[in-house]
């Protein structure tokens, strides 16, 4: 038998909810970005194709917010109730930006409940576009402050201990930890990117189980588009994070390089595998690369796994994480790339199949690396839930019941994960877009073509 | 000032709002099931619906707010509870879960289903249930420390009358509240069917409230002695309290004036929360965090004030602009837009 371990299973209970908690929170911060883009789009072109996108796209949104103020609210009382000790200490120093979080996702809640019931109420041309406004910075907002929790518990900077007590704080310094610039870049870039790659994935799937007309190609012109500029992005925003790892925080970056000797002009190791007496096999050698990427010269000094305490060094495994995060993100920036040269350099067809297919398998590739990068960067900090204070095993709770708050969590996220997809799909079948075009299009074909 | 005592009474308006706003919302939809049971969905259905769509977001954030801000405030406070409350936190949490996403599913997916509709119904009644254990606990007696970690002593919780009359008391309130609110809601929206109905259910439930209000008044002497005992001299508190329940049913009975008579339900529980709020200083947790003792480093609980402050300037001319586009807009309100 297993010795019970509440530490294991707190673990285990807070990785779910993160896992199925992301997939909402990015979409409720990405989304909102192309919802007001397809509807300013519309307003300037007065072209009411892309207003009747941003409403279809808000119809689904809705649904996926709702779920993600429930594995909001999960995640925000399971902090305090699977790390009584971690948020006993660090709640001294963070709460700041965790209630600041709540007026940000308050703001947004706000707005996007005047944004969805006002469509057709007001006579100004741009009026219910600015609704969308406060709706991005609330979602963006809460997404900043949220990360600068987690940043801080990568750098915690800005109090005194003394053992188990706090004596003395700076707020502002705890939020503005080396951690957080790097992080809440990457955040909010990536969640454009996977929301762009999503929707993208969505307009691709029908044009290929449809047809192709005008709707879908302003759709996926402009999904590609935001896809484009956020992979991009989101890769300047990789670089920067790994620069950062390297002066802050270099057992992560080593574990994941699997830089075990500190040397100079070190190797940027890609994929291979590890044996078990930590010999790498099997993988791609680009000499110099790692000492580069970590501070911009080819010859600077990497630290390596010698340099850390063996009890202190994270588990080596978040090297396939970090490699399949990179892989996946570069496969969304090349798909995206050519669908852009092809449209603009007329002898291809950007809409040919086989281009359509690799748009439609970006997306879930977009939310999979998410969700690596994430188990990277948390995995990436073990042993410790606040770097250089407190192990994560001491942070926990200690109760007997910590199972039965598993298996009950287990049942809720299976349930809502399989309620929402249902629901999504009957909704999107009940009121497909040919019908609803009919309705408010009289006059014109499906895509723009007079009758 | 000290900023503890402004921090407690932020939470204290969090927790105050949040009863209100939370009742409303709880009870509407236990009345949506109910009368989807008893054939009159036809009657009261739209009514809730229209109310209830733009804020039911908004209902929630009060929660976090509050745990957050009591956290914030008095991290002992959140050690305790965090510790205590995994299991009773993990159901409250199901709860919204189940309710926010099927409220959700039946509004936005486009399909009524009863199992949505009673899944929404029952938990609106569950969660406040579960919820006042929170408030059962700072009595003090529940919990249990043992090898350096708290721990909730559940054979007292669930055996203990004190904390059932407090049960009983936070689902005949939602009831209440709500079906005052909605009575009102409905003669603004000219709805005579709904009004009729809506005012029955606050009559029927305004008996009930005040029974459950006295019980647990009672249970908390043997509970808390000197808690009790406290709010005995503020008994004028708690009279202001009853006579605005009386004013409440006064207006409702005479059918007319519905907003002044939730003003008295409001007013109401204003009264007695208060009165139970500063009875119970000056402990948040009886016996173990006391608010001057226990709070955070002044540095915190000042930014976390002007937070608050910051914060509250931004939402009420938000909160102000979204109540005047769908509560006290009479087309709205009325359904025709």
């Amino acid at each position: 038998m297993f010795a019970y371990d509440s530490v294991i299973l707190a673990r285990m209970l807070t990785s779910m909810t993160l896992v199925f908690h992301i997939i909402f929170a990015t979409i409720g911060v990405g989304v909102p970005l192309l919802i007001s883009a397809a509807e300013y789009v519309g307003i300037r072109k007065r072209d009411p194709s892309y207003i009747l996108l941003a409403r279809r796209w808000t119809r689904g949104f809705v649904i996926i917010v709702a779920v993600g103020v429930v594995t909001g609210t999960a995640i925000g009382l399971q902090l305090f109730l699977l790390w009584p000790t971690f948020m006993q200490i660090a709640g001294h120093v963070i709460s700041l930006p965790l209630f600041m979080e709540t007026f940000a996702f308050f703001f947004e809640a706000i707005f996007l409940g005047a944004y969805i019931y006002t469509w057709d109420r007001f006579k100004g041309r741009y009026t219910h576009w600015y609704l969308s406004l406060p709706v991005i910075i609330g979602g963006g907002l809460s997404a900043v402050f949220i990360t600068s929790v987690n940043a801080f518990m990568n750098t915690p900077q800005g109090f005194t201990l003394a053992g188990r007590t706090i004596t003395s704080v700076e707020p502002l310094k705890a939020i503005l930890n080396p951690a957080t610039p790097s992080k809440v870049f990457h955040v909010l870039t990536s969640s454009y990117m996977t929301c762009g790659a999503i929707l993208a994935a969505l307009t691709a799937f029908f044009i290929l189980k449809y047809g192709n007309n005008n709707y879908y190609k302003k759709a996926l012109k402009l999904t590609m588009i935001v896809t484009l500029v956020f992979s991009i992005f989101t890769a300047i925003a990789g670089d920067t994070s790994a620069k950062f790892l390297a002066s802050y925080q270099p057992e992560k970056l080593a574990a994941a390089e699997w830089h075990f000797e500190t040397e100079k002009g070190a190797d940027l190791i890609l994929f291979g595998r590890l044996t078990d007496d930590n010999e790498i096999k099997g993988a791609i050698h680009l000499p110099k690369i790692l000492s580069f990427l970590s501070f911009g010269d080819f010859n600077s000094e990497v630290t390596g796994l010698d340099k850390v305490d063996a009890d202190l060094i994270p588990p080596l495994w978040i090297h396939y994480m970090f490699d399949l995060m990179v892989t996946l993100g570069a496969y969304s920036i090349m798909i995206s790339m050519l669908f852009l040269v092809f449209m603009f350099w007329k002898k291809r067809d950007q809409y040919n199949k086989w281009l359509l297919r690799a748009i439609v398998v970006n997306a879930p590739f977009a939310m999979l690396a998410l969700e690596f990068g994430w188990i990277f960067a948390e995995v990436g900090r073990q042993p410790w839930i606040m770097r250089g204070y407190l192990r994560v095993a001491e942070g926990a709770v200690s109760s007997p019941y910590v199972h039965y708050a598993f298996a009950m969590f287990l049942v809720l996220y299976v349930l809502l994960g399989t309620f929402v997809t249902l629901i999504l799909v009957r909704l999107y079948k009940k009121n497909p877009i040919q019908k609803e075009w009919e309705q408010r299009f009289p006059d014109t074909l499906f895509g723009g073509d007079q009758r | 000032m000290s900023y503890e005592v402004l921090g407690l009474s932020a939470l204290w308006f969090f927790l105050f709002a949040y009863l209100i706003i939370a009742s409303i919302d709880f009870g509407a939809g236990f009345f949506a099931y109910y009368a989807k049971q008893t054939k009159k969905d036809h009657i009261l259905n739209r009514l809730i619906a229209r109310y209830l769509s733009p804020v039911w977001e908004i209902t929630n954030v009060f929660f976090i707010f509050f745990y957050y801000g009591l956290a914030g405030f008095f991290p002992d406070a959140g050690y305790y509870y965090g510790s205590a409350m995994l299991i009773p936190g993990s159901i409250i949490l199901v709860l919204i879960g189940i309710r926010g996403s099927f409220y959700a599913f039946e509004n936005y997916g486009s399909r009524s289903s009863l199992l949505y509709t009673f899944l929404y119904g029952a938990s609106g009644l569950l969660i406040p249930a579960a919820i006042s254990t929170g408030l059962t606990i700072s009595e003090g007696g529940f919990l249990r420390e043992e090898g350096g970690s708290i721990h909730l002593r559940y054979t007292e919780l669930l055996t203990n009358p004190f904390s059932w009359a407090v049960v009983f008391l936070a689902i005949v309130s939602v009831l209440y509240i709500s079906a005052n609110f909605l009575t009102y809601y409905a003669n603004k929206a000219g709805d005579e069917p709904a009004r009729k109905i809506l005012r029955s259910y606050a009559l029927f439930w305004s008996a009930p409230q005040i029974i459950a209000s006295l019980t647990a008044f009672i249970a908390i002497s043997r509970q808390n002695p000197e808690h009790y005992n406290n709010m005995l001299d503020l008994w004028w508190m708690f009279g202001l309290s009853v006579l605005f329940f009386l004013g409440a049913v006064y207006f409702m009975y005479k059918e007319k004036n519905y907003g002044l008579s939730f003003i008295c339900v409001m007013l109401q529980f204003f009264f007695a929360l208060l009165g139970y709020g500063i009875g119970h200083m000056p402990y948040i947790l009886y016996d173990q965090i006391q608010v001057a003792a226990d709070a955070t480093l002044p540095e915190m609980g000042t930014a976390l004030l002007l937070a608050f402050g910051g914060g509250l300037l931004m939402l009420i001319p938000s909160l102000i602009l979204v109540m005047r586009m769908f509560l006290f807009d009479a087309e709205y309100v009325k359904g025709k837009k």
